[in-house]
């Protein structure tokens, strides 16, 4: 009997989580396709029109350019940089290396988005880098590295030296065994870096917030957020699919890093 | 930051790809650059600003001058700003030492015993409230949230409720809940792993009811866990800028927490000197919850 019981409670219990993480998310799956959307969630009149609108929005796609342009450039450097610091730091006992480790530990966790926002924003102006996409872009490649470098030397470590003794001992000169050999091992972990870096920079909304002034260069996540201030009824055919749109790259990427090499997301730095 | 598991060097370091020690520099110096120039610069002029009377705009903007302590002695006396400290405390509490940690050591302990599909399941949509951008989840819950029509009115029958202008903090608290669950949820899954079983078949053969078997045989083994948890979601929450994204720390401050203080006091007032004073303030806070877990990690292992 208590036995019974047990596995009612325990159902309920699973069926009321489910539910609480459930619900508010299931708009983003309804809305977008729906004749009439609205802010609650109901079963749609299916359509594909809100696409279509979507499409036609002024600064819709322009905004997920931006958005790609800034997250790649993000991506690309913050993994070519922490790949070569990692490696060093890994391999090479270059003097001052253990504080200066436990120095981007503690920076990663300590400089966040909104204690910095001031002096960067001060420093951006001063610098005449406001309304520059290139300006983002450097800014979250700051505020991503120590982690990268991080997580990367934690990889690097774990990779077997023999590889590279054994070139070594063929012959081959430091560029070949860092070209051949410790590239081609490095690869998942400079993979799912990548993928990071990328992730935190496409849902950063602060950084570009701040320093972003003509809607045209915005991105995705400052669009998204002019929709939601300028309320609800507003443009209720575009936000949904936008939002959408938005989302699946962000879901694609996790599902692929997830797939492949396990999961490997950190919480990197949020806002 | 997560995977940061210490800064100890798990092995000594040996230069097998005949780099050098030059070489090796020049491979850590661009990485360094940018994080001195984009990361440790801001927070140490941070300081600098922080004595300054600098404005946003006005004459201040174009001659700033040195003001001592005085944004500090403001500060102890301003009451938006204590009003700000309160409800990051509010929210921190609420949402990350309260909601995140029990919800999430909730599942990690209920989905050891679930099917496969279910864990799955269940697992999938608390990473995907995680994972999703930020704006496009604050935009979930301000149309969740809606006076007119929102799911939650029609699901209660409340219409015409504004949960954000009549309880914004409670919302805050929910929806950071939601947000952030699934952090801990696969922190507590991982250290439950480390509880041999064989005590928790031993427990049951004596009677120990759940909550004994909690209290004494898994919680001894995770406790080292929920410190360092509590500790870094604690951090996360208290730097968190969403709920900007929700409320803008409307109606009339009562959302207003330390970030969104600083936001508003620096762009919408003008203020940079001020705002810097207390983003110092703040990098301060942080710096200190970092070094307490981080000595946490390192004595762990």
């Amino acid at each position: 009997m208590t036995y019974v019981v047990r596995r009612i409670g325990f159902y309920v219990l699973i069926c009321a989580i489910t539910f609480f993480f459930a619900v508010p998310m299931l708009w983003i799956a309804s809305a977008p396709f729906d004749k009439n959307p609205g802010l609650g969630v109901h079963w749609p009149d299916w359509t594909l029109d809100n696409v279509r609108k979507t499409l036609d929005h002024p600064y819709a796609l322009h905004s997920l350019v931006n958005s790609l342009l800034i997250c790649v450039a993000t991506a690309v450097a913050v993994t070519a940089f922490a790949a070569l610091a990692s490696y060093a730091l890994s391999r090479v006992r270059i003097p001052g290396r253990d504080a200066l480790l436990y120095g981007l530990l503690l920076l990663s966790s300590v400089v966040t988005g909104t204690a910095a926002m001031v002096p960067i924003f001060v420093m951006m102006f001063q610098l005449g880098l406001i309304d520059s996409r290139f300006g983002v872009a450097l800014v979250m490649t700051g505020g991503l590295l120590p982690a990268a470098i991080f997580i990367l030397k934690d990889f690097v470590d774990a990779v077997p030296k023999s590889y590279e003794e054994s070139a070594r001992v063929f012959g081959a000169s430091t560029g070949q065994i860092l070209r051949d050999v410790v590239l081609p091992v490095a690869r998942p972990g400079l993979a799912t870096i990548m993928v990071w870096a990328f992730v935190n920079a496409w849902g950063n909304f602060l950084v570009p917030f701040l320093l972003i002034r003509s809607i045209d260069k915005q991105p995705a996540a400052v669009l998204q957020q002019t929709f939601t201030d300028e309320g609800g009824s507003a443009n209720l055919s575009v936000i949904p699919v936008f939002a959408l749109l938005f989302s699946i790259p962000v879901v694609v990427l996790y599902l692929l890093v997830n797939s492949r090499y396990g999961f490997r997301f950190h919480g990197g730095i949020k806002s | 930051m997560a995977s940061a598991s210490a800064g100890v060097p798990r092995q000594p370091a040996r230069d097998v790809a005949g780099l050098g020690v030059g070489r090796a520099l020049g491979f850590v110096a661009p990485a360094m650059l940018l994080i001195g120039a984009f990361l440790v610069f801001p927070a140490l002029w941070t300081i600098y600003i922080g004595i300054t009377n600098y404005r946003l705009t006005g004459i201040e903007a174009i001659s700033p001058s040195i003001v001592g302590l005085r944004n500090y002695t403001d500060a102890l006396n301003d009451t938006l700003f204590h009003n700000a400290l309160w409800l990051t405390m509010l929210f921190v509490l609420g949402s990350a030492i309260i909601g995140q940690n029990f919800l999430g050591f909730t599942l990690a302990w209920v989905m050891r015993r679930a099917r496969p599909v279910v864990r799955r399941t269940v697992e999938g949509l608390v990473l995907l409230a995680w994972i999703l951008p930020s704006t496009v989840v604050a935009y979930l819950w301000v149309a969740f949230f809606d006076r007119d029509g929102g799911t939650l009115n029609s699901m209660l029958g409340t219409p015409g409720t504004a949960w954000l202008i009549d309880y914004p903090m409670a919302c805050l608290v929910i929806f950071n809940t939601w947000r952030g669950t699934a952090f801990s949820m696969m922190l507590y899954s991982s250290a439950l792993q480390a509880v041999p079983p064989s005590q928790l078949e031993s427990a049951r053969m004596v009677g120990a009811s759940g909550w004994q078997t909690l209290r004494d045989v898994v919680f001894p083994h995770i406790r080292g866990h929920v410190l360092t948890n509590t500790l870094l979601i604690s951090l996360w929450t208290a730097n968190d800028f969403s709920p900007f994204l929700l409320t803008k720390g409307g109606p009339n401050h009562e959302s207003e927490t330390v970030p969104v203080y600083i936001y508003n006091v620096a762009l919408q007032g003008g203020e940079l000197g001020y705002s810097s004073a207390i983003s110092f303030l703040l990098l301060i806070a942080n710096l200190l919850v970092s070094l307490i877990y981080l000595r946490l990690l390192r004595r762990r292992s």
